[in-house]
């Protein structure tokens, strides 16, 4: 998206350029860039000569002038949508934040209980041990390099630039569809991208043949971007026996695997099973990246809290990678912010507190499941077509991909006051209970009489 | 024709394996790599072979951190770390202020608050306060829409958004950066991807201002180039225009076309009044040109490690403004999406509460001026001992850094000799030092100046 943007030369070029060529003197009448005689009619330029010295008064016109309105952001976008929406029937399925059944954002009862604790060393050390397990080898011998990153955003760009300067035309695989912002993190990081097969809309389920042709396609030595578990936006997600597969044509390939982990704990409920494919892969000795977020698991949304692992072969690389993500930080924030690390280092550990955040884990995945359930019931028992919904069960996580396309997303929202992104994502996280069967009705609609 | 290559194996070096890897990248593809014998190992495999990262060499450490790392080694009892660039107390100690704790307290203790993302711009209520801080109240070009305000990490993440934003849509012109300046900047800009050039700035025969090799570097600067500008408290130098100065920076600036940027990482810290140490902005404001302002909070309110900053770009129109803004969000969101809320939050409900903002500035005046205290009794004391060389730039300098003149052998024997920790470049930070402590600094200064040169 940002690379698309760019930059028209602005309204008035000739505004500063043009008071350059005078000041020094010189008018190149043959210079089409700088024509003159726009110059002349142009309304914000105003000179005057003292003999042979011009000068150009200030000109009123801004130097940005020429810039363009950037579209609005197509997820958080949504949410502004929802805002301006009178109807009291509406309802944000937009944005993936967590709410409770009374459709209110939700602080964790262990981060209201937090105290503040020593440095960014602890957040480190407990969130490498989340993520790989506190006994796994490779920590013990010193071969992951973890770095705090702005949530999973931060991190998976300092991964990006890491990549860029270590790693010259090297490039990433992204899934067909994957979280917008994606593309947008290699972009501005200059590094290139390519999709690999996903979604499967005939079956709303997972294209795992053309996955992995498009992955034994690509170049060795390209990086794998997975996520990890409850994929955005379609909570499709492979088998642990794909996920095998998918590890045998990575290591054939020499690729590496980059996994997006943003909902460890939120899929199934358990923050072990929920790592189990970013173990698998370690397990197998290979060098792995891995972005974690604690938006959502921990609720910090707002405090930017995530990091970078690289598991490397040995301690020696996983040193030397740490310094050198820590050299790209600093000249784009020179430090990570504290407050949310020192949250996370005491929930996580503190055996009290992360047996608590464990409980309030499965207690939010719970409550999505239990609406998954509850719209899956609504929807079949609604709908008479015989239309099989029962991808509303089997996807996992907080979205669900529908399957509608865009002008039916725009039905949703226009007639029934629904806000969801033009993929055609779902938050369940934005859904309650009470009402799920409002939710069918407006699917249905949208379903069978838009196209 | 497609190159030839080895496929991997173990007798092949990371460097062939990575080449190779290279090499298939850009080979065209063609029906022949089917037939490519199976790689029977992973280079990136734990077990067998080298590390794919086997290239990355270690970063040199940061200079400044570094003097730190040294410090922490040395057993001596005397020794004294003048290189960290952070307030410390007259006891030594980091200052969490007073009134800081008070917002947090309420922060914390106020259920109804969440933790819901920002928008991608950041906390409206500290965005607007923070221009107010900086381009004054009453500000004109607040007044007229004309401003937009984005929150950042500090003051680097300000300077950096700012400068993405540049380099995107203003058309590869060069910024200007002064001689010397924070270490940090020319990295940032270069990695922003623009082109960086210097301009005169420090002269060390008097220790102070070398403005006619600024004004003529400047004069000579292309039209339109962008120009960074230390508002107050340059660092590392401490050295500042005065106000008349300012004025003819200006004028030449915008005679030039040339686009201020404004780095304001010391409002209020400087000469203990926000409003004073905002003039060199203020008066660009007021002229009705155009410039980009980067502010941090981490010195005047002690926020180091809450990364709380905000980025203001004054425009000609308000219609500018608003397209400006709506572009920032494009160079946020594949950064890091949006900003932290709780630095932000505790910054906003102190500039917003009429008690609580006087409280601010009277701590902030109270850190201020025991760091004019301690310059005057360097000065003094060094004065006292009948040190060789004029000393005087200690009490003309301003804000956290003195710049002293000292050369790295004078800087390696104090450190070796007195344990003095600072920066090779002769740079002492004043917030480092206490009146205990002060003496023995001259000493140090004193038995390095009259013992080598």
């Amino acid at each position: 998206m940002a690379s698309s943007v760019l930059s028209l030369p602005s309204a008035t070029p000739s505004a500063s350029l043009s008071s350059y060529e005078i000041n020094k003197g010189k008018l190149n009448l043959g210079n089409t860039s700088l024509c003159f005689n726009k110059e002349k009619t142009n309304p914000f330029i105003k000179t005057k000569s003292f003999g042979r010295i011009s000068m150009v008064l200030t000109s009123n016109v801004s130097r940005f002038e020429g810039i363009t309105m950037a579209p609005p952001d197509p997820i958080l976008g949504v949410s502004e949508a929802f805002k301006a929406d009178n109807h009291e029937l509406k309802l944000n399925l937009g944005v993936g934040a967590y709410r409770t059944e009374e459709l209110k954002p939700y602080v964790l009862n262990v981060v209201k209980k937090y105290l503040p604790i020593e440095g960014l060393a602890a957040f480190n050390k407990v969130t490498a041990e989340l993520l790989f397990g506190a006994d796994n080898p490779v920590i013990k011998k010193q071969r992951v390099a973890t770095v705090q990153g702005l949530s999973g955003t931060g991190s998976l760009r300092l991964a990006a630039a890491l990549i860029e300067r270590y790693f010259p035309g090297a490039k990433v695989l992204i899934s067909s569809p994957t979280w917008g912002n994606h593309k947008n993190i290699f972009n501005d990081a200059g590094v290139p991208w390519s999709e690999y097969r996903y979604y499967d809309p005939k079956t709303v389920g997972l294209d795992f043949e053309g996955m992995i042709a498009d992955i034994k396609a690509a170049s060795d030595g390209s990086f794998i971007l997975l996520h990890g578990c409850a994929h955005n936006p379609t909570g499709i997600d492979p088998t642990p026996e794909q996920w095998g597969i998918i590890a045998d044509v990575i290591q054939e390939k020499n690729h590496i695997p980059f996994f997006d982990i943003a909902y460890q704990g939120f899929a199934s409920g358990s923050l072990d099973a929920d790592a189990a494919s970013v173990r698998m892969f370690v397990a197998r000795g290979m060098e792995v990246i891995a972005a974690q977020s604690y938006s959502k698991n921990l609720g910090l949304y707002a405090e930017r809290i995530g990091a970078i692992n690289v598991v490397c072969s040995s301690p020696d690389a996983a040193g030397r990678v740490k310094s050198q993500l820590k050299r790209i930080a600093r000249p784009m924030y020179s430090n990570p912010p504290v407050h949310g690390a020192r949250i996370v280092a005491n929930i996580v550990g503190d055996s009290a507190l992360f047996k608590e955040w464990n409980a309030e884990m499965e207690m939010m995945a719970g409550r999505i499941k239990n609406v998954r359930h509850k719209l899956f019931d609504s929807l079949s028992s609604k709908d008479k077509s015989g239309k099989d919904w029962s991808f509303v069960l089997k996807q996992i996580g907080m979205f669900s991909f529908t399957g509608l396309n865009k002008v039916q997303c725009d039905n949703m929202t226009n007639k029934w006051h629904v806000y969801m992104t033009k993929d055609g994502r779902i938050s369940l996280a934005g859904l309650s209970l009470a009402k799920c069967e409002y939710l069918a009705d407006a699917i249905i609609d949208s379903y069978h009489n838009v196209s | 024709m497609r190159p030839e290559f080895t496929s991997s194996s173990s007798s092949s070096s990371p460097t062939d394996r990575r080449l190779s890897a290279l090499v298939r990248h850009l080979a065209t593809s063609s029906p022949m790599m089917e037939f490519q014998t199976t790689v029977t190992f992973s280079p990136t495999s734990g077990f067998y072979g080298d590390s794919v990262f086997s290239h990355v060499v270690r970063a040199p450490e940061d200079p400044i951190l570094g003097v730190t790392v040294a410090y922490n080694k040395d057993p001596s009892p005397v020794k004294l770390n003048l290189g960290v660039g952070a307030y410390r107390t007259e006891e030594g100690k980091p200052l969490v202020l007073n009134v800081v704790r008070k917002a947090e307290q309420m922060l914390v203790n106020d259920r109804s608050r969440v933790k819901e993302y920002l928008p991608i711009v950041g906390l409206a209520d500290f965005n607007e306060l923070s221009a107010k801080l900086i381009f004054g109240a009453d500000s004109p070009a607040i007044r007229e829409n004309r401003v937009t305000t984005v929150q950042c990490l500090s003051g680097t993440g300000s300077l950096r958004v700012g400068a993405e934003f540049l380099a995107r849509h203003y058309h590869q012109r060069p910024i200007y950066i002064p001689q010397p300046t924070w270490g940090n900047h020319p990295k940032i800009f270069t990695l922003s991807g623009l082109s960086v050039k210097t301009y005169r700035y420090y002269d060390p025969a008097t220790r102070g201002l070398n403005f006619q090799g600024l004004l003529e570097d400047l004069g000579s600067a292309p039209s339109g180039s962008i120009v960074l500008l230390h508002a107050c408290a340059h660092n590392p130098t401490g050295v500042d225009p005065t106000l008349q100065q300012w004025e003819q920076i200006r004028r030449l600036m915008r005679s030039k076309a040339l686009l201020p940027f404004f780095d304001s990482a010391y409002q209020g810290f400087a000469s203990g009044s926000l409003d004073a140490d905002a003039m060199s902005v203020r008066m660009f404001v007021a002229d009705g040109g155009e410039c980009f302002v980067a502010q941090s909070y981490a010195k005047n309110m002690g926020l180091n490690g809450e990364r709380v900053g905000a980025l203001s770009v004054v425009c000609k129109t308000a219609d500018v403004a608003s397209k400006v803004e709506s572009q920032l969000k494009l160079v946020i969101r594949p950064m890091f999406s949006n900003p932290p809320i709780h630095g932000a939050s505790i910054v906003a409900t102190i500039l917003k509460d009429r008690n609580m903002y006087n409280e601010w500035t009277i701590e902030l005046k109270a850190m201020a001026d025991r760091i004019i205290s301690m310059r005057q009794k360097l000065f003094d004391a060094l004065r006292a001992r009948g040190t060789p060389g004029d000393w005087s730039h200690i009490i003309k300098q301003i804000g956290m850094f003195t710049f002293t003149g000292l050369n790295s052998k004078q800087v390696a024997f104090m450190t070796k000799e007195y344990h003095i920790y600072m920066t090779a470049d002769g740079r002492i930070s004043m917030a480092g030092l206490s009146s205990k402590t002060v003496p023995h600094l001259a000493d140090a200064i004193h038995a390095a100046v009259s013992r080598m040169s």
